[in-house]
């Protein structure tokens, strides 16, 4: 039941929770995309964003420890790619630059995502006249999101308590269980969703 | 294979997004013409559960791990369409609560996993059928299409980084494609168990499931194939003249000698082949790639022929 570990601190209180989401959204995308157009090398720029952020991380009262455990999570998918940059002439140059770019995208990613609720995009969407359909699918997908997780989860402990030595063979083919038996379990929610939503009208 | 912000360069996010947004419209327009209400949330529901999923780790070996990524086993329970838009909906959602895959790099991430992914799975599990139109083939048809869908999702993400000149193509396509066709094995092994595991429990699921993926129109396919042969020009096309050159970069850097290369250790009559008959690197990386895709094929026969007992018992 630790599945808020996803957007935990959205619906919490501060100066920057409050604000309008479509400020938000738009704050973050042109932070985003100014860092990843800017050139190479532009430290001072990239000194600047990143002073600009800690500074709405501490009006957010956003968990500093929080934070930086999500992107040490994180950091390792930008670090893998960035090696790869080494193989050239500048290397060094443009891995830390792209290292950069990178980690203050995903800090901006990061405090959007814990300011601002996932229902507040869904109805924004739905404002600005996105297709009824997709903004349904993804809010079953959301609402259904942690259901799953939850389902995965207590599987998973009846798997473990059940398994003294896991070998690998062993873990490998109890995953492979679990997700066919998560489809099932799955496609038989769905199922019940779709009466439950018919009762309510839905059409 | 989720591309983090910072690793594309203008052109080429502006272009991925826009192939991806003609996919996504395009799927969508499918979708909401043949769906019924009853598959609606079907539609979320398999959002949410290609989104947990991925979450399960599969270790390998010396504490490294994989995931899963679904978009051949979707192709299969829910037809291209709708496996388009479930993809799109799981890479959105990465992006904004989990901050795996960067915004800007969304439409290469879409393009990469959702389109290519379910396009070319629709594509060799057609194909599939055609040899061998029965249970078997579909299993067989499940394993090569997850391993297509990888690999070819893998030299996507390595032609996008070549081009915004952020890695060099020799080191992105050895690192990338290599790599994914042995994760792109455990993929297939694991969608063709899993969809073996409905089958054998709930085998009406299988059933109804071909009820919702129905096929495009020929408008739509015809889109479909142009995406996919955009993606191929952009992405791959520009650079296979340059592998022989990316590699010698590689092994420059590296340190290695530049006449070590030219002088192989082991002269395997595999180098040979690839070198003396085709003579150009293109025709030696294509014909590396359908060999693997052979050995795949053999492998996955053998796998389905091991499952299609347990289904039937």
């Amino acid at each position: 039941m630790r599945h808020d570990f996803l957007d935990r601190y959205s619906r919490q209180k501060s100066s920057i929770h409050n604000l309008p989401t479509p400020i938000k959204l738009l704050a973050s995308f042109l932070i985003i995309i100014g860092t990843v157009t800017l050139p190479h090398k532009s430290w001072i720029f990239f000194g600047g964003i990143g002073l600009f952020l800690v500074i709405i991380v501490i009006l957010s009262k956003l968990p500093i420890r929080f934070l930086f455990r999500r992107i040490i999570m994180l950091e390792p998918f930008v670090l893998g790619v960035s090696i790869l940059t080494l193989f050239q002439t500048d290397g060094i140059i443009l891995f830390s630059s792209i290292a950069i770019k990178s980690t203050i995208s995903l800090l901006t990613m990061l405090i959007l995502s814990n300011t601002t609720p996932f229902e507040n995009i869904l109805s924004l969407l739905k404002k600005i006249d996105t297709p009824e359909l997709i903004v349904t699918i993804l809010a079953l997908f959301y609402r259904y999101l942690f259901v799953l997780i939850d389902e995965a989860e207590k599987m998973q402990r009846a798997r473990s308590s059940r398994t003294f030595k896991p070998s690998l063979k062993n873990i490998w083919n109890s995953r492979i269980q679990l997700i066919s038996e998560l489809f099932i379990r799955s496609t038989e929610r769905a199922e019940r969703i779709y009466s439950a939503m018919r009762a309510r009208g839905w059409s | 294979m989720h591309i983090p912000d910072g690793f594309l360069d203008t052109k080429t996010a502006i272009a991925t997004a826009t192939i991806s947004t003609v996919g996504i419209s395009f799927a969508f327009r499918h979708l909401k013409k043949s769906i019924t209400p009853q598959e609606v949330p079907l539609v979320g529901l398999a959002a949410a559960f290609v989104f947990v999923s991925q979450m399960l780790n599969f270790p390998i070996a010396a504490g490294t791990s994989g995931h899963f990524m679904g978009a051949g086993l979707l192709t299969v329970l829910l037809g291209p369409s709708a496996a388009i838009i479930v993809m799109s909906s799981v890479l959105v959602v990465q992006c904004f609560l989990f901050s795996d895959g960067g915004l800007t790099a969304l439409g290469a991430n879409i393009f990469n996993m959702a389109i290519a992914g379910s396009l070319v799975s629709y594509g060799v599990l057609k194909g599939i059928e055609l040899i061998n139109p029965n249970a078997k083939g579909k299993l067989i048809g499940t394993a090569v299409a997850s391993w297509s869908a990888t690999v070819v999702a893998s030299i996507l993400c390595a032609g996008e980084l070549a081009w915004s000149n952020s890695v060099s193509w020799g080191a992105a396509f050895t690192a990338m494609a290599n790599i994914h066709m042995i994760i792109g094995i455990a993929e297939g092994a694991i969608a063709t168990i899993v969809l073996a595991g409905i089958w054998r429990a709930r085998p009406e699921i299988i059933e109804r499931a071909k009820s919702v993926s129905t096929i495009p129109p020929l408008g739509t396919k015809i889109i479909y194939i142009l995406l996919i042969a955009i993606g191929i020009f952009l992405f791959f096309t520009p650079f296979i003249s340059e592998l022989p050159d990316g590699l010698e970069k590689v092994a420059s850097t590296l340190g290695f000698d530049q006449n070590a290369l030219s002088k192989p250790l082991i002269q395997s009559p595999f180098s040979e082949y690839q070198f003396s008959i085709f003579g150009s690197s293109a025709l030696a990386t294509i014909s590396a790639g359908l060999i693997g895709l052979i050995i795949v094929y053999i492998l996955s026969t053998i796998l389905a022929r091991m499952l299609i007992s347990k289904i039937r018992s």
